[in-house]
């Protein structure tokens, strides 16, 4: 059939809010202190970044708030190479996972400053902050993470994290 | 024959209209830690769990998984979920503890209504091209409902309003409940339509909460407390979806499921029936076919508590609650989805 209808358009628009909670909360009013904050398990000790409702482990909230450092170590990465919208920096880049110093769990956050042939695992890593006046709850209050230059840290010292 | 299946323990943080202090986890972790407390289980005495939830709600996809950040996952659980109301996952632990190997179930579902657009976010369950551009939202799709009804004769605008009476007066005694007290006939019927003849008292409230119950089987139930809540049967049936198929003035998936499960072979004491908007409950209750002397929603219902996907779960709380204590020996269960109560759920619950 030539009139057959092959396409109609059906337009949805719902706008939603978002209540973070009361732990990351914590977490995202330390980044716009240029700080970051993790949550320690009342029973295994590990902090974790964010600080979360509930440790997997022992099912308790992480509520005893403590500071972390904002360098720490590359654990793993991958390059990325494919342009698509709403990118920040230009492929090839690095996005990486790192487990900042007094943390037990890693975070995720691009890695610059290094053509990304040369990154690598046990890579020391620190967070690049945005100037003062752009901080705010948000983890792009972080440029991103660039070696600090240190002696890489050997793979048993963060092989729990892989 | 498969053990019998029992809720023995509930918890419900209360019903509000807003909660901006807890995040997914945060809602589940201290209600399923109660629920277990109470009866001296922890996760790793769970066999299967299973949550009911929708991330339409949040606008957040994978919400539901959020919500497992609320349990000890860690090492691994079984666990499952349905993009429905709790009480549907209720129905998938029971399935899933007749297979016989495993004697603990944890059921949870949490509604955070507070963050998206409810009444438009409900017509998106419509046909999306025949329906949803009209944008028949939450109170036209009750409106349609509540007409037809009317129309038909079986129903006035007054008994709608006589329903709205009673059921936040029952909630006064309901510490979960958010809209509770002692309202008036005549000043519900000034009110303006939002949708003819809906009006906002016709209407559920938009509650943020998270329940959750364990069933245990057998022998297990009877070990973890004193008078387990039995379920002596349950069922769940669907309608078309097409609006314009169905006689919006009876619930027919109701009806079958209510002889399905004998809901009338016994004399029974409450309803805990799930109809968020006042006219539903004429429907339902006459689809149960229940008695006058049957107490209906002794616990205000959805029109005093709607932390939307967990309220049906709710209905199984309020009923296995009464009958943990001994005020219930027999009660009815019905729990709703879809638009104009397209699938119903009916169950019996039992102290003995």
């Amino acid at each position: 059939m030539s009139d057959m209808i092959t396409r109609i358009k059906t337009p949805v628009r719902l706008e939603y809010g978002v209540y973070p909670g009361s732990h990351y909360t914590t977490y995202l009013n330390a980044l716009a202190q240029g700080r970051f904050v993790g949550g320690r398990c009342p029973e295994s000790k590990k902090v974790y970044v964010p600080p979360r409702g509930a440790s997997p482990t022992s099912g308790q909230p992480t509520d005893e708030i403590v500071d972390v450092q904002d360098s720490g170590v590359l654990t793993t990465f991958c390059v990325i190479r494919l342009a698509f919208p709403g990118q920040k920096m230009k492929p090839p880049y690095c996005f990486g996972a790192i487990v900042l110093d007094g943390a037990d769990l890693p975070i995720y956050h691009l890695i610059g400053n290094i053509p990304y042939e040369e990154v690598r695992m046990g890579m020391r890593v620190k967070a690049q902050w945005k100037p003062r006046d752009q901080w705010g709850p948000t983890l792009e209050s972080v440029d991103f993470f660039a070696p600090t230059g240190e002696p890489d840290a050997p793979f048993e010292s963060y092989s729990e994290h892989l | 024959m498969s053990q019998p299946i029992a809720i023995v323990s509930v918890a419900q943080l209360p019903s509000i209209r807003r909660d901006r202090t807890r995040d997914e986890a945060e809602m589940v972790q201290p209600i399923v830690t109660e629920a277990m407390q109470k009866i001296g289980l922890k996760q790793a005495d769970i066999g299967f769990t299973c949550s009911g939830s929708s991330d339409y709600l949040v606008g957040r996809p994978f919400s539901f998984v959020a919500a497992v950040d609320g349990l000890v996952t860690w090492p691994p659980i079984r666990e499952s979920h349905v993009e429905m109301d709790g009480a549907w996952a209720l129905f998938e632990a029971l399935i899933r503890l007749r297979h016989g190997d495993i004697d603990t179930a944890l059921v949870f579902a949490f509604g955070k209504s507070s963050l998206g657009p409810i009444p438009d976010v409900m017509n998106v369950q419509n046909d999306p091209y025949y329906v949803q551009p009209l944008n028949l939202d939450s109170f036209s799709q009750a409106a349609l409902q509540a007409r037809a009804m009317i129309d038909a004769g079986k129903a006035t605008e007054r008994d709608f309003a006589e329903i709205v009476v009673r059921n936040r007066r029952n909630a006064k005694s309901n510490p979960n409940a958010q809209v509770k007290g002692d309202f008036d006939v005549e000043a519900i019927l000034a009110e303006k339509t939002i949708s003819s003849p809906i009006r906002k008292s016709f209407s559920p409230p938009l509650s943020d909460s998270c329940v959750a119950v364990v069933l245990a089987s057998g022998d297990k139930a009877k070990k973890l407390v004193k008078r387990p809540a039995w379920i002596r049967g349950i069922d769940h049936r669907i309608e078309p979806y097409s609006l314009g198929v169905r006689d919006l003035t009876q619930s027919v998936s109701t009806r079958i499921a209510a002889e399905k499960v004998g809901v009338n072979a016994k004399k029974n004491d409450i309803a805990e029936i799930h109809t968020p908007f006042a006219h539903q409950e004429i429907l339902i209750k006459e689809a149960l076919g229940l008695d006058s002397s049957v107490v209906v929603n002794p616990s205000g219902g959805a029109l005093a508590a709607n932390p939307i996907m967990a309220t049906g779960l709710i209905r199984f709380i309020e009923a296995a609650t009464r009958i943990h204590a001994g005020e219930a020996n027999r009660a009815i269960v019905h729990a709703t989805s879809g638009v104009t109560m397209q699938q119903n759920l009916v169950a019996v619950l039992e102290g003995e």
